[in-house]
Parts: C-alpha cells; structure tokens; sequence
C-alpha cells in the first residue's frame, strides 16, 4: 500500500506491505541504518523515533500508522557535517560507548527536553528510563542531557 | 541423538533457496577457542536447547517462520543432565564421550603453603558456601553479519565480533575452506563484553555464503536468539573458608569452586583458570587450598563475559573477610588494609609481584574519602520503614593471557600519498573506544591533527593480527606496538627529510602538523612532498609487540599453565557503595558507589570512566537483578521483560577515581581497566545488605524478594540465636 509522510522534514510517499514494521521500513527499504532494534518487542528503547516530535517504538509500529505523520530519525538531527547540540553534548562528555543505544538515547532526551528544559538529574533518570544502555552505566548520559539543557538555556 | 533431518517440504516453498544440514559440511563441523567441541551444525546428538540443526535460506525473512516449521527433524531422547554436580556422578549420561575426563571439563588444584593445614594455626575461621546466578551478555547488538562468497571461492564477511583472525582460522577448519580465501572485517560492533570472543555466526554465514556465491547472506540473531544460543556468565557454586591469627592477618584461605559451563567449552577451563588465580583475592595469604571444576551439561552454553570467572570468586570471598572482619571486631576497612598485597607480596596463588600494585593507596584513599568518612552517621540517619547499610569490596584483575599464549599485537602505520596517516588498529573496538585511544596516541607522538589520521578498523585484509579485544590487554598490548612503530616511522620520516633538507643534525628536525620543520634555518618540507618522494613500501612501518610474562611455576599442572596461569600484571580497586532497603518490599537502592583504582597512568581518563562506570553498572545488574533462568535446560527469561537489566533509574552517580601510578611497562604507564570493575559490586553489595539486614544472603542476585525474606526472618524475635544457627549451618 502507498502512504505518505515527512520524514526528517522531506515528504515522502512509499510503496510498503501492511504488516511492514517501520523499523525495516527504516533501515532496510530506506536505508536509514541510525535507527537500531535491539529486542524487537518494546523493552529496550533502541528503535526509539519521534512521530510528531513525540517518542515512539518504530519496532512496534507498522509502516501505515505513518499516514500523514512527521517522522525524525536520528538522521535528521545533524545540519549537514554540523552535530545537533544534543549530539554535541553526547560526545563531549563521553556518553557514547558501543553506540547502538545512542539514537534511541538521543531522541528520547530531545523530547524529554522539550517538556523539561531545565532538568534536574533524576528528572532525567526517569525520562531516559525507557531507554537501556549496557556500556555506560547511564552517569555520562546524564551529563550529555544536563550539558544539552544548560547549553539550551544560554542560547534562549 | 539426530536420526534424521527432512528437508524437502521446506524446499517446495517458494522464495527458500537451500537447507542446510551438517552433511553440507566439507570440514571437522566443530569449533571452539581451545576444545573444538561445538558443532556448527548438529551432526551427532543436540546438547542443548540453542543447538543448530539446519541452516534456512530465504529470499526474504518474512518466508522465515514458515520454511524454519517445515524442515522435520527426527531425535532420539537421550537422558540429560543439568545439574552440575550430578554430572559428575558415575553414572550420569555423557554430553562428550570423547572427553577423558567425562562431565568435567577440567579440575585445577593449587596448594600454598602447608595448605589445609594452615587453619590449625588459626585464631579464627569463618565458613561459607554461595550460589551466584547465571548472567546474560545482553549487549544491545545481537549477535549479526552478512557474507559473499564470490566465483573464485574467496569469501568475504562483516560480522560483530572480538575475534577476526581467529574466527577465519575456525571458520575455516571447520568448513574445510582455505583461511587465505576468507576476509574477516569487523568494524565497531554494538557492545560484546566476552560473548563475540569466539564463533556466533560466523561458520553459519560463511556455510550460507558459499552455498549461494554471488549473493550476500545476512543474519541478525533475534533477542530470544541470542539469549538461547549466546554464551553467559558461568553460574558458581563456592564453598570458602578463611582463617586469620590473633592480630586479624590472614593464615589460610580453603576454596572450592563449581562452574557450570554448559555443553561446550567456550573458553570455560580458562574462565576457571582465571577465577582459581583470583580466588584468593588481592591479599597476602601464606596457606592457600584452592580446588575449581568446570563442568559440561545440558544447560546454555557459559563462556567469556567480562571478568572471566573473577566476579564470581570476588563475590564470595569479599563476603568471607567481612565475615572475619565481624567475628574479629575489625572494621570491614581496616582488616583488607592489614592483608592488603604490596609490591614484593607473593600473591595468594604463590607469584611475586614485581609490578605495580596500588591496593594499599586505594584503601588509604578510601579511608580518607567523605563517603567512607560519612558512611556511619549516613546509615544511622535511615528514615522510617527504610534500612541503610554501606559495604566494601576490593578487587584485582589480572591483564593478557597468561604465560603460554603469545599476547602479542601488531601495529601498522602508513604515510600515505596525501603525507597523512593511516593506522592499521588490529584490534576490535567494541565499544572500550580503544580505537579512538590508538589514534590520541598517533596524534600525540607525530603531532599531527585528527583530521590528518585514518583510522582502519580490524579487517584481516588490512590489518595485522593482534589477538583479541579481551583480557583487559588491548589497549595495553597493541598501545605498546603502536607506540614503538610510531618512534620508528618519525624517525624515519626525520632522517629521510634530513637528506632532502640538508642538515648535518637529526636533532633540529621536529615532526610538525603537516611538515617537518628545520628549527635553526626555518626551512620546511611538506609531508606530502616528502611521501612523493618515499617509496610506497618505506611508508609503511609495522612493529610487534609481545607483551612480558610471568616466569613463575606455580603449579605442574600444564594444563592450568596452557589456560593461562599465572600473570605477571594486575590492576586493583576497592569498591564501597550505599544502599537503602524499603522493609515494606525489600526493594533495594543503591544510593552512592565510589571505585577507586590503580589502573596505570590513564592516557584518556574520560574513557577509564567509562570502563569503570560501565563495569559497576553491568556489576550492580549481576548483584540485584541479573538471573538468567533455565529449567530443564530450557531458558524461562526469554527477553528484556523477565531478564532485568538496571535502567537508568537503578544506577546511581558514581564516584570514580585513579591513583594514576605508573607500569612501567605499559604504554604511558598505563594497565588495563575492562573488567576490573565488574569484580566488584556483588560483594559490596551483599556487604552492604548484611549490615543492613543483619543477615547475609548467600544467594544472588539479591532480588527484593530474597531480601525481603531476609528481613522478615530477622524481625523475629529470636533475631540473635537465628543468626547464630544459620552461621553454624553455614560452618558445617
């Protein structure tokens, strides 16, 4: 079936199986490759997207609820060679090990952000709970969100 | 036992291109790191649930489900067994008949001293027996890879691994294919921890491959996959007991040790090895029994995970000295300073320790530290219907493989045609960054900028063997290689620039972003002109690096020595962590962790964080939540909802620091830090739940079920002569 959506601000019309879930239709028809499963049932947070601006498990959803939807990949968060500071930050405090929770990571905290600009770090704990990471022990992760935060604010 | 394998329904189905089975196998079918007893499809009997039978491939994975249901496999039952000592039995059914030494993979005994003999001269004597539970890698990239193989029979493949030339070696044996046709590449891999240090998908790829040449075969293990038929933590029985005279010294030290590692080796009888070495822990003992068997069942396959069978006997004997540190009336603190190993000790296992060993600066850093300082009043101050307890823990961990496998790494460096470099890494980076370590390395000895270094990750094509990306060895090993070829290849490029720029003196050439430069006369040379007028083999610098080993025996058992016994250099840490426990749910929380560690001099402390903040994660995991459950062979925490991984609500603000003492033989006076700290959390942990509770629990991990048991059993009023009973069972 056709269905029509924007995905990292560009519309796109795709030609998809009903039954297709949106993390292959991601990485494997277009090619995105950032989003990442990593349990394929909803626990882990790593296919995590943002539908709307809000996050969503791309490993339980089907490509059809897509349908008129604006749709952000961690692919769509860098202006070109330029990192989002959101990334910026995850890499100047070393929150980054194996890096395969890192896009789920990061596009949790981008909408953990919006609601909280000004998070204190259990605040950040709770929103990035959803969220498994097996390298980090979470503590450089914190710091990455709390830097995005502070950096937010100056430029506000 | 297989009888039979019918594949042709499955063949019917459109879109299935083959099935597979173990008679498409030219080679031995078996693999493993050092017993080759795994097939890679089962050709005699299946010995455990994850076992493969035949190998589907597909057009398309939706054709998956369907074709995997229509090939018919036929079994004949054969008695199991998954109980590690009724493997040992007589009579129990064999997993290997071609073992000699049947369900057990390997014994290893090591005496100190007078032995058992030494408690006779003991004032006191604790006695202990623990159970620690079976622990899941759950890195979040399961195991994957895709393969080619093309007309002329040279196979290429990416896989997630710790292990590229090996795997090629394995690959090959057991296909009956020519290691020279065969590439391994092996870019970052998405977290490995030990369970990609050895074949996962590899021969099954590569069967798939050159059953369809031309095409590329992919295959991306499912979590319940990987769960299945991924290698775990061993699970450990321990019985300890642990003497000290008057003054609170430790005189003997009795240890016996059960792994069970499934129905393969993967690498078992070197976790064991490993764990006997450490069983002692990092203090002076002069008598000294330790007794470890590893042993074949029908349960998963354990193998390598990060601390290789340390966590396992920290975990018991960390609880055994605060056990005698209570008996004794010494604080958990001041009986490990009194014990503590120093440079010069002879270890627990009978080796002197000529090389650096921080544990006695860690415990006085501790003894200083606010949060040990604090720690009293912090536990006196719980609230209402909440218990407080601190606990401690010290931990070693030894670096490389041992005394009989050559830890070596080689070091590639090119100046390419542009006059940047290129580094040739020759071991994984599964996450440690050691990659981006090598290059902070480059740029600081040839002061040069990022941007002017190539990284090449580990690719058997490209690169040079280097061995694996395990043993807390690979930044120490391949950094020391890295560090000569880089003198070599600036001094090269300096005496090559001195003819073109004409100076009688070496001296007053420095190596510069992009150029050398002659200090007196100004004069510079482009390293681009100066790689234009280098012949391509003269750019290119490769340097070996083998890393020292320790010439003791301390034992005539040769097999302990081939697994790698004993080691020459240790890294240290002493753990403490705060926990809160709701009485109302036996719900624990960790409130604070502070690791201190002698680790070496750090050359990227951001990236020692890492490690040691990682470890305690993965430790706090394996101590409160971790339990990988298995009945009758088969595995009940079938995914990331039963097997509980800590989120970033279950791991608290850690506290990490280095004394930043040199090794002299490490590359800037660095040791390795990858393991180190998963040793530690389980025993301070339980420490700090015992003070807490008033009770120890044996069992891990130490769920709020069991603490809550715990503490109910303690309300009662017979609070006292309980404890008192419970300690005698234990003794007895």
């Amino acid at each position: 079936m056709k269905i029509q959506f924007y995905l990292n601000n560009l519309p796109r019309v795709v030609d998809v199986a009903a039954d297709r879930r949106v993390v292959d239709l991601l990485r494997e028809d277009l090619g995105l490759t950032g989003t990442k499963e990593a349990c394929g049932s909803g626990e882990c947070g790593a296919c995590t997207i943002l539908v709307d601006g809000q996050t969503r498990l791309s490993c339980l959803m089907l490509a059809p609820q897509l349908e008129g939807r604006k749709i952000t990949t961690i692919e769509g968060l860098a202006d070109g060679e330029g990192l989002h500071p959101l990334q910026e930050a995850f890499v100047q405090t070393g929150a980054v090990q194996c890096g395969f929770c890192t896009p789920g990571m990061i596009l949790a905290a981008l909408d953990f952000l919006k609601d909280h600009p000004d998070p204190v770090r259990e605040q950040v704990r709770e929103g990035l709970s959803g969220n498994l990471c097996r390298c980090t022990g979470y503590q450089k992760i914190i710091d990455a969100v709390i830097l995005a935060a502070e950096k937010g604010g100056r430029n506000r | 036992r297989l009888k039979e394998i019918d594949r042709s329904r499955a063949l019917n189905i459109p879109g299935v291109l083959a099935v597979l089975t173990h008679k498409d196998i030219k080679g031995t079918n078996r693999q493993g790191v050092v017993r080759k007893d795994q097939p890679v499809l089962v050709d005699d009997k299946a010995r455990h649930y994850g076992d493969p039978v035949a190998l589907v491939l597909v057009e398309n994975k939706a054709l998956l489900p369907e074709a995997l249901d229509q090939v018919a496999v036929f079994w004949e039952p054969l008695p199991p067994v998954y109980d590690p000592e009724e493997a040992l039995k007589e009579q129990a059914p064999l997993i290997h008949e071609d073992h000699p030494e049947g369900n057990c993979l390997l014994k290893g005994e090591i005496v100190k001293g007078l032995g058992r003999d030494g408690f006779s001269g003991c004032t006191a004597t604790v006695r202990a027996a623990f159970a620690f539970s079976r622990q899941e890698h759950a890195y979040l990239e399961t195991e994957n890879g895709w393969a080619v193989s093309n007309e002329n029979g040279f196979l290429e493949m990416a896989v997630s691994t710790q292990t590229p030339f090996r795997d090629r070696a394995e690959v090959a044996e057991a296909l009956g294919l020519d290691q020279e046709k065969i590439r391994v590449i092996a870019p970052c891999c998405g977290g490995a921890f030990g369970g990609k240090d050895g074949i996962t998908v590899q021969s099954l790829l590569a069967l798939g491959a050159i059953h369809c040449p031309g095409r590329p075969v992919k295959m991306y293990w499912e979590r319940e996959e990987s769960f299945l038929a991924g290698c775990k933590r061993h699970p450990a029985r321990l019985e300890y007991r642990l003497g000290a005279g008057q003054d609170g010294t430790f005189q003997a030290l009795e240890a016996r040790i059960i792994f069970d590692t499934g129905p393969y080796d993967h690498l078992g009888g070197a976790v064991l090895t490993l764990g006997l070495e450490h069983a002692g822990g990092p203090y002076r003992v002069p008598h000294v029994y330790l007794q470890g068997q590893v042993i074949y069942t029908n349960n998963p396959v354990s193998g390598a995970f990060r601390g290789f069978g340390v966590p396992q006997v920290t975990g018991a004997l960390e609880q055994m000295v605060d056990l005698l540190a209570e008996k004794m009336g010494l604080s958990p603190l001041e009986i490990r300073r009194r014990n503590a190993l120093q440079k010069g000790d002879k270890n627990s296992v009978g080796v002197r320790l000529t090389t650096s060993t921080g544990l006695k600066e860690c415990l006085d850093r501790v003894e200083a530290h606010p949060v040990w300082q604090e720690s009293l009043s912090w536990q006196e101050a719980a609230r209402p219907g909440t218990r407080r307890g601190a606990g401690l823990s010290c931990v070693h961990h030894a670096m490389g493989y041992g005394p009989v496998i050559p830890d070596t790494a080689r070091a590639k460096i090119e100046l390419t045609g542009e006059g940047k470099f290129r580094i040739y890494c020759g071991v994984v980076d599964m996450g440690q960054g050691n990659s981006d370590t090598f290059l902070q390395i480059a740029g600081d000895l040839l002061n040069q900028a990022r941007a002017d270094l190539e990284l090449v990750l580990p690719d058997t094509a490209q690169t040079l063997p280097s061995g694996s990306a395990s043993a807390s060895r690979t930044t120490y090993t391949f950094g020391q290689a890295l560090i000569k070829g880089l003198q070599e290849m600036k001094q090269r490029l300096l005496v090559k620039a001195q003819t073109r720029i004409k100076t009688g003196r070496l001296d007053e050439l420095i190596l510069e972003p992009g150029r050398i430069r002659h200090t007196s006369s100004g004069q510079t040379l482009d390293l681009r002109d100066l790689a234009l007028d280098i012949r391509e083999t003269e750019r290119i610098v490769i340097h070996e690096f083998k890393a020292p080993v320790s010439e003791e025996r301390v034992t005539p058992d040769t097999r302990l020595q081939l697994h790698g016994l004993p080691h020459l250099i240790f890294s240290y840490g002493v753990h403490l962590v705060y926990l809160e426990i709701d009485e109302l749910t036996g719900r624990v929380e960790v409130k604070k962790y502070l690791a201190i560690n002698d680790c070496g001099r750090l050359i990227n402390p951001q990236l020692f964080e890492q490690q040691i903040q990682g470890g305690i994660a993965q430790g706090l995991g394996y101590a409160l939540f971790e339990d990988f459950k298995v009945d009758q062979g088969m595995t009940i925490t079938t995914g990331l909802s039963t097997y509980i991984l800590p989120s970033a609500m279950d791991v608290p603000d850690m506290e990490v620091e280095a004394l930043g003492l040199p090794e002299e033989s490490g590359p800037f006076g660095l040791k390795g830090c990858g393991e180190l700290a998963m040793d530690g959390p389980l025993a301070a942990v339980a420490n700090a739940l015992a003070a807490a509770v008033g009770r120890r629990i044996y069992e891990s991990p130490l769920t709020a079920e069991r603490v809550l048991k715990a503490l109910e059993e303690g309300r009662r009023k017979v609070e006292f002569k309980k404890m008192r009973r419970t300690g005698e069972e234990n003794r007895n």
